[in-house]
């Protein structure tokens, strides 16, 4: 877009006035506001002695899951779409022919390396058969680079860890879970972990 | 010229050529969808998705006349003064129908369907469907049905466009698929005990405008959008089908068909679209490995040190004698002679093994799968005799070896398949020096003093020439695995040459000294060029 375009309109800055020229106003307001936080609830705490509160579960991005279906069989199609969406590419799968009658397509390895995710959550948008999920674990520790890599086993016992705590989100946000947000005390997919 | 009038463009045409309403469309820029319609097969007009409004424009008034209704594109020929109209809110209402109508009844399950992203049902419903569904949405999985050891049937995924019965009937000949039932019961089927089992039967997958038809070769194995493409020439026969071989980090996935009318036109055979595995079969040969003592013990020596031990060595042994393998390319073939005659001045040079099994295969679409089992015998035969007057091959220089008339062998192969026995191989142990260039351990490379490496097709670049004539460039599609060094790359090196490996300057190189590969200096178009066409202009 070219300066001369008119789509733009062009505005003057407006002159200073004279609270604005005599400073010592905007310095009092600046004042009051670290003052206003000195004595304000704090935000933060002792971490890790004290665990955080996660506000709304269903829209916090932290350790990926795979959710189990009905039969408790792994919930992914091995379609690849959270793997086309990953911007970090950290999702590798490998599909096969599924060995149950009623589906067609299922991973037979799916691992997400935690180390090169950038947990933006486009995984678990793209997924169309909400098998993906990035629940509420937010502190994530290894001992090697192997260890960070989840495979299919490690990201459906993520699954089994948290699901009393989290159900899985299409269940919730059916159940009009969506309402509660920003209510953490007592929200029912608070996650486990040590959360309030 | 006749001239057609496309959305309002005036498009000249051949004054003989047979078109279609969609083909002289394409050459308008015009796209008109369509499914059941392939300019490889013949015309039915059943998928309605190329329905356009058409009429005739009068050569002398000018004025112009529709036709009332709608006609299929596919089945309209195009003569002068036709005019064909794809813009309308008609022809628009139409297509969105006609998508309606195939959605009805389709199972929404893209995303485990292996066409995605290169299904027509996808991108036509993208295009030129509605957003809006007056159905109720009932996604359930499609029934799937085994139709041949190579190809799968997902039946409710169909749209029975009929290309691949139409396939079977036209080019294959072998009627193996069917129709059955009728109305919306219909559905593509075999007869029982006659699967679809021909050497062509990959092809009905790529006819296939939808998922319906999946490759069991290729069934989940990548996403369709994960992989790169590069044109490619198919080393399978000498038939040199252009192909694209498609594949994704180095590793192929699938063969494609390329068209070209001049070799396979859309087709290729199943012994070559599932010809690639030996790419990644981890018996392949991986570096070069000199003799220390003489129970086959090796030692890998780095490429860098290959290029000048090899020259001391075969320079110190005596008389050479070199077999080019017709699986190199071109410009390797010359390369692998020039650098043999510069080692020994006197350096006998023979065509390599030529494998062939049965005989050719024709098939009434005019395919034809050669017996001779190499890419590119022609192109190094003339090779070959550009350096040597008098023409040898595999028997002879086994003869000559037998006889003791050599010290020295350079034996260049790069099969995909076993190709000698120990019988034939023994005689080649005499030798002080024998050089044996392979992508597999076979028992001439046991007696090597050098094993070195071959590249498989999709890794080399150059020139194939073909049983008839025409030699194609293509570039490699994949990079050679770790610690193999292409025939290219090596022969290259050897000749002293700066930088990498530059087929384009070799082959230029050749053209400028043979009248017979004269052709191969101008720029080849992408279906290749006939070597012959040239050689009758300069005489």
């Amino acid at each position: 877009m070219k300066p001369t375009d008119p789509a733009i309109t062009w505005l003057e800055e407006k002159p200073l006035g004279l609270t604005e020229r005599l400073y010592l106003p905007l310095f009092l307001q600046g004042l009051s506001t670290t003052a206003r936080h000195m004595v304000s609830r704090k935000v933060t705490v002792n971490y890790p002695e004290v665990r955080p509160t996660v506000g709304n579960p269903l829209i916090y991005r932290g350790v990926h899951r795979l959710n189990r279906d009905d039969a408790g069989r792994v919930k992914c199609v091995a379609c690849f779409l959270c793997a086309t969406a990953c911007p970090a590419h950290c999702i590798d799968i490998v599909a096969t022919e599924s060995p149950w009658p009623d589906r067609e397509k299922y991973p037979e390895s799916f691992s997400i390396d935690e180390l090169r995710c950038i947990f933006c959550g486009m995984c678990e948008e793209a997924c169309p058969v909400d098998a993906i999920e990035l629940t509420s674990l937010l502190d994530l520790t290894g001992k090697s680079r192997e260890e960070m890599i989840f495979d299919k086993e490690k990201l459906l016992s993520v699954y089994d860890m948290t699901k009393d705590a989290e159900p899985m989100k299409s269940k919730t946000l059916a159940a009009g879970g969506m309402a509660t947000f920003g209510t953490a005390p007592g929200n029912p997919t608070t996650a486990a972990g040590g959360h309030h | 010229m006749p001239t057609v009038i496309v959305d309002g463009k005036d498009i000249e045409i051949g004054a003989h050529e047979r078109l279609n309403c969609i083909e002289v469309a394409r050459r308008a820029g015009v796209e008109i969808p369509h499914y059941c319609w392939h300019p490889g097969l013949s015309v039915v007009a059943s998928c309605r998705m190329c329905l356009i409004e058409t009429g005739t424009r009068d050569a002398a008034t000018g004025k112009i006349t529709m036709m009332p209704k709608l006609v299929p594109g596919c089945q309209t020929p195009a003569k002068d003064g036709t005019v064909i109209v794809t813009n309308t809110a008609l022809v628009k209402d139409s297509r969105a129908r006609v998508e309606e109508a195939l959605l009805i009844d389709h199972p929404i399950d893209c995303s485990i369907c292996d066409k995605a992203g290169e299904c027509l049902l996808q991108d036509y419903h993208f295009e030129h469907g509605q957003a809006e569904r007056r159905t109720d949405l009932h996604p359930f999985h499609s029934r799937r049905r085994d139709v041949g050891p190579t190809v799968t049937l997902f039946v409710d995924r169909c749209i029975m466009c009929t290309r691949c019965v139409r396939f079977t009937r036209e080019v294959s000949g072998t009627s193996e698929l069917m129709v059955i039932n009728r109305g919306s019961k219909e559905e593509i089927s075999v007869f029982p005990g006659f699967p679809l089992d021909n050497k062509l039967s990959g092809n009905v997958v790529d006819l296939c405008p939808v998922g319906a038809l999946g490759d069991k070769d290729f069934l989940y194995q990548q996403r369709v959008w994960f992989l790169k493409r590069e044109s490619n020439v198919c080393g399978g026969c000498s038939a040199g089908c252009s192909i694209v071989t498609e594949h994704n980090q180095d590793t192929v996935y699938r063969l494609k068909p390329r068209e070209n009318p001049h070799v396979n036109k859309w087709w290729m055979c199943d012994d070559g679209r599932y010809g690639w595995h030996h790419l990644h079969d981890p018996a392949r040969l991986l570096s070069a490995g000199r003799l220390v003592s003489s129970n086959d013990d090796r030692e890998t020596v780095e490429w860098s040190d290959v290029t000048t031990r090899l020259r001391q060595e075969l320079s110190g042994a005596g008389r050479l004698a070199v077999a080019v393998s017709p699986m190199l390319t071109l410009e390797e073939a010359w390369m692998l002679c020039a650098t043999a005659r510069s080692i020994d001045q006197q350096a006998a040079l023979f065509v390599g093994h030529v494998p062939v099994s049965g005989s050719d295969e024709s098939f009434p679409g005019g395919f034809t799968i050669r017996a001779e089992k190499c890419p590119n015998r022609r192109g190094v035969e003339a090779v070959v005799a550009l350096f040597e007057s008098e023409e040898r091959g595999w028997s002879d220089l086994v003869a000559a070896v037998s006889a003791g008339e050599f010290d020295a062998a350079w034996i260049t192969a790069g099969y995909p398949h076993a190709w000698i026995d120990d019988t034939t191989a023994a005689p080649f142990g005499q030798l002080r020096c024998l050089v044996v260039q392979d992508l597999f351990d076979s028992p001439l490379a046991k007696l090597a003093t050098w094993r070195l490496p071959a590249a498989g097709f999709a890794e080399r670049a150059g020139t194939w020439v073909n049983a008839a004539h025409r030699a194609q460039v293509f570039a490699a599609a994949v990079r050679a695995p770790a610690g193999v060094w292409p025939e290219g790359r090596l022969y290259w090196n050897m000749l002293g040459r700066r930088g990498l490996y530059d087929p384009a300057a070799v082959r230029r190189q050749i053209a400028e000294s043979s009248a017979a590969l004269a052709a191969l200096g101008g720029e080849i178009p992408a279906v290749g060029v006939d070597l012959r066409i040239d050689q009758l202009a300069s005489s």
